[in-house]
């Protein structure tokens, strides 16, 4: 699965700009999870790769791991919503409040 | 088809449209605009345009799709009016800031309420800060020959922003004329391909219609504003090809008819445009220096050119087909920003209502009279 990444790159001039909401992913973006008050927490244990975290996130934050067979959260990305905790039918995604371990 | 042709203004837009050779066409039928999507949909439906025409649910869906369209890189058509340009107006500045070179019909139309299905401005007026480049035709020759030259000027490099071209509904979309039809090799010759990058692709990914945080969003709209100023060079370049390849000559973003050394000028927009050229002439016959500006865009906003039309003139009046209630005509408010000539504004043509050529003449002799204020046709001065 190819997803696209956060880059990181110094102040665009405004001639660096492109022309339309139209660029290569992951600039011109800004991180914002820190909306987030809860986070999902996937415990492997539980996982059965299913998917259907995957499929429900509304944000496309929840992705598979390219060196192991399990699943993931982009947490620059994710705002907490939970509807991957919802849809966990072995129960593998807790919600977790942010501010604590 | 080509050569002379009796057709209605919206058979008009449709038959340069089909010059065009869009791919995607996805529209919605309202009232006055119905028959420019139903010709279209004979011609991909009889093979003589090559198109995809997507009937949708709504206006919103219209736009959407017209977007999704040109996302996928094809030249795409779509037309609304009033209540329809209403309920697509989330899309609007969608499809603008997205840069998509999307070309729209609109059929001026009164918005409810009172509900009335004739024309008016009152429409596409209300959307002037949508992003979109707005032209106004005069009579069904214009609309056709926008309808070519709509897709150049969207779709430039220089530009690549979504175009709406206004035809005054019922007086414009549904009168017959003998409009000259071009043939479609010339048309072809005028109108190149569309070229953009701005497009899905997949040997080179990216990422498309995204947010952007307070640290770029001006940036955006800065450059979307600084293309729409390219309007004004880029319609000049296309009127000019234009020219050269079928002989009919359009005058930018306005048209003057005897401002030079005109005293009274009224100042207006689409069909009611010839209207006033005849009693300008009237007025001339009896010794009054009448005059005409005709706005043909409303953006990018023409400042320069009422500027420098109007400098001259003792007075001028803005003659146009809405109202922003609570403030006067929205087209009287852009036209005082441009000029320091004293100005009126007349209201006028409001669902549908005629506008004679007595209430123009009635116009040119208020103005002699030295009479300004926001006056509505019929009516009287607003309070």
């Amino acid at each position: 699965m190819i997803r696209p990444y956060l880059r990181e790159k110094g102040a665009f001039a405004i001639g660096e700009y492109p022309e339309g909401t139209a660029f290569t992913a992951g600039y011109l973006t800004s991180r914002n999870g820190g909306w987030r008050s809860e986070r999902p927490v996937i415990d492997i244990s539980k996982c059965v790769m299913c998917s259907q975290c995957y499929l429900h996130c509304p944000d496309g934050t929840i992705f598979e791991l390219e060196t192991e067979k399990r699943y993931a959260i982009d947490y620059d990305f994710c705002k907490g919503c939970g509807i991957c905790a919802k849809m966990c039918k072995p129960g593998a995604i807790t919600m977790i409040p942010e501010g604590t371990a | 088809m080509s050569g002379r042709e009796f057709v209605s203004g919206n058979e008009a837009f449709a038959a340069g449209v089909r010059l065009a050779r869009p791919k995607v066409i996805s529209a919605y039928p309202i009232t006055p605009q119905t028959v420019v999507v139903e010709r279209l949909s004979e011609m991909v439906e009889d093979g003589s345009l090559d198109a995809d025409f997507i009937h949708v649910e709504s206006e919103h869906s219209a736009l959407s799709c017209a977007m999704g369209a040109s996302a996928a890189g094809v030249r795409t058509f779509t037309a609304t009016s009033s209540q329809g340009l209403l309920y697509m107006a989330e899309c609007l500045p969608y499809a603008a800031g997205g840069r998509f070179p999307i070309v729209m019909m609109n059929a001026n139309r009164s918005i409810a309420l009172p509900w009335n299905i004739y024309g008016d401005q009152s429409d596409s007026l209300s959307q002037l800060s949508s992003g979109w480049i707005q032209a106004y035709a005069q009579d069904a020759q214009e609309a056709l020959d926008l309808a070519l030259m709509s897709f150049y000027i969207a779709e430039h490099p220089d530009v690549s922003t979504p175009y709406m071209a206004n035809l005054d509904g019922f007086h414009l979309t549904h009168t017959y004329e003998i409009v000259d039809v071009p043939d479609a090799i010339a048309a072809d010759t005028f109108l190149p391909p569309l070229r953009t990058d701005n497009k899905i692709d997949f040997t080179a990914p990216k990422n498309m219609a995204f947010s952007a945080g307070p640290g770029h969003n001006a940036a955006f709209k800065y450059r979307q504003h600084a293309a729409m100023l390219r309007v004004r060079s880029v319609a000049a370049e296309a009127e000019e090809r234009f020219a050269g390849i079928f002989g009919r000559r359009y005058t930018g973003l306005t048209e003057s008819y005897m401002t030079d050394d005109a005293d009274f000028i009224i100042v207006t927009l689409g069909a009611v445009s010839g209207l006033c050229r005849d009693a300008a002439d009237a007025m001339r016959a009896r010794g009054v220096r009448a005059g005409v500006l005709r706005i043909r865009y409303m953006r990018p906003f023409p400042g320069i050119e009422i500027s420098d039309a109007l400098r001259g003139a003792k007075a001028a009046a803005v003659l146009e087909k809405d109202i922003s209630i609570g403030k006067s005509g929205a087209v009287f408010t852009e036209v005082a920003g441009a000029t320091d000539a004293p100005l009126s504004n007349y209201i006028g043509g409001l669902g549908g209502e005629d506008i004679s050529e007595e209430d123009i003449l009635g116009i040119y002799e208020d103005l002699r009279s030295g009479r300004g204020g926001v006056h509505f046709l019929g009516i009287g001065e607003a309070e």
